[in-house]
């Protein structure tokens, strides 16, 4: 895979300046890469979520792309129809349900894995940040093992739902996982998944300062460090069959890798882990590692 | 009902500034120091809410938009030169 050069992505604005996202916003950086990814020939469908709330005030919108508020368990039935319409009317856009985890692995499952199933032409981006953030910090099927949320005082005790891995089962045409630390490889899965047919699913991990409690500043360092421990894997799947991505191939070596704690010191979520909670962690990084090798 | 009832429809269009001057959000100011600044271009990439922008003039390399920085300060931990400061806002 070739890495872009930063100098050849677009300098316009995709996603407007004033927008009501908090500050250091994990998801205004996965739209505003989105744009460079596609230029405005997008056409997003928003369910419920942080999305709904960076939109702004109507008459205004902070979105530069054609967009679509719907209800929350729909994003993927709407997509799936606008796609059909699209090529009807012969119209040149890419259709992408932008969900949050809620809005992937909970309430939209079902949509989700019926679009899938008939391998609607969309790209289902899942923006996870790992919690209902939007309404207050609720935990998700997506929170990891162990973090704190406002419905988990003493820490999740369940493990974090292997999404990606469920889209793989469906084989369809593409899958990949993205950091909105590594802007030049998500943008190229994304124009990647544009010039395919048929169903894409492209995973962003997205920390979050406000559930995740820390300082707004390391948003990216956050980002970063969880694919440098191995706890985010980059990957990409075409029919099925496994790639690891060139930021995340040297940590497939258990050597390279950063201690976890290195991640989870610099969130409070995390705050009320016992170490053996870290050796569990630690283990699961591993088996999640093996298991995501054996489709390579 | 009369007929006279107005049909609106709920459309939005792109607009900047919807949440109003952004700006005022601030606790902490980025302040940029073109001598240290070697021209990565990592803080424009990594702005959330892209008010940085590339100039490349000779006095900066970058401009700041104050009027909707909210000050999350990425732009400072990015940068490899430390060429952005974080300064506390009301100084």
């Amino acid at each position: 895979m070739m890495v872009l050069n930063i100098k050849e992505l677009p300098q316009e604005k995709y996603l407007l300046s004033g927008n009501a996202a908090c500050p250091g916003c994990p998801e205004a950086l996965g739209l505003k890469y989105l744009g460079m990814a596609l230029d405005d020939k997008v056409i997003l469908v928003v369910p419920a979520g942080c999305s709904s709330v960076i939109q702004g005030l109507a008459p205004g919108s902070s979105f530069r792309f054609t967009t679509l508020n719907v209800p929350f368990a729909s994003s993927d039935a709407v997509a799936a129809g606008l796609a059909a319409a699209k090529e009807v009317v012969g119209e040149d856009a890419v259709v992408i349900a932008w969900a949050g985890d809620g809005g992937t692995a909970d309430i939209g499952m079902a949509t989700l894995s019926g679009a899938a199933e008939r391998n609607d032409n969309i790209i289902h981006v899942c923006v996870d940040n790992e919690a209902y953030m939007n309404t207050g910090i609720q935990r998700s099927s997506l929170t990891p093992y162990g973090a704190w949320t406002t419905t988990t005082w003493t820490g999740k005790k369940e493990r974090k739902k292997e999404l990606p891995l469920i889209m793989l089962a469906h084989k369809v045409p593409y899958v990949a996982t993205a950091s909105i630390a590594y802007p030049t490889d998500y943008i190229e899965k994304l124009r990647k998944a544009a010039s395919i047919k048929g169903f894409k699913y492209i995973h962003l991990h997205a920390p979050c300062p406000v559930g995740w409690r820390f300082d707004p500043k390391y948003t990216v360092r956050v980002a970063k460090l969880a694919v440098e421990t191995g706890m985010w894997i980059l990957f990409e799947a075409f029919n099925g069959k496994v790639t690891i991505s060139p930021f995340s191939r040297p940590y497939q070596n258990k050597e390279r890798r950063k201690p976890v704690t290195e991640y989870l010191k610099l969130q409070e979520r995390f705050r009320t882990m016992k170490p053996e909670d870290v050796k569990l962690i630690e283990k699961m990084i591993d088996d999640a590692w093996k298991t995501l090798l054996k489709f390579t | 009902m009369s007929d006279e009832v107005k049909q609106v429809l709920p459309l939005a269009k792109p607009m900047e500034g919807v949440s109003g001057k952004t700006g005022t959000w601030r606790v902490t100011k980025p302040v940029f120091h073109n001598d240290k600044c070697v021209k990565c271009r990592l803080c424009w990439l990594y702005c959330p809410e892209s008010v940085i922008e590339i100039v490349d003039r000779e006095d900066a390399f970058i401009t700041i938009n104050y009027d909707y920085c909210k000050g999350c300060g990425i732009c400072s931990d990015v940068c490899p030169t430390k060429a952005i400061d974080l300064v506390p806002e009301g100084e």
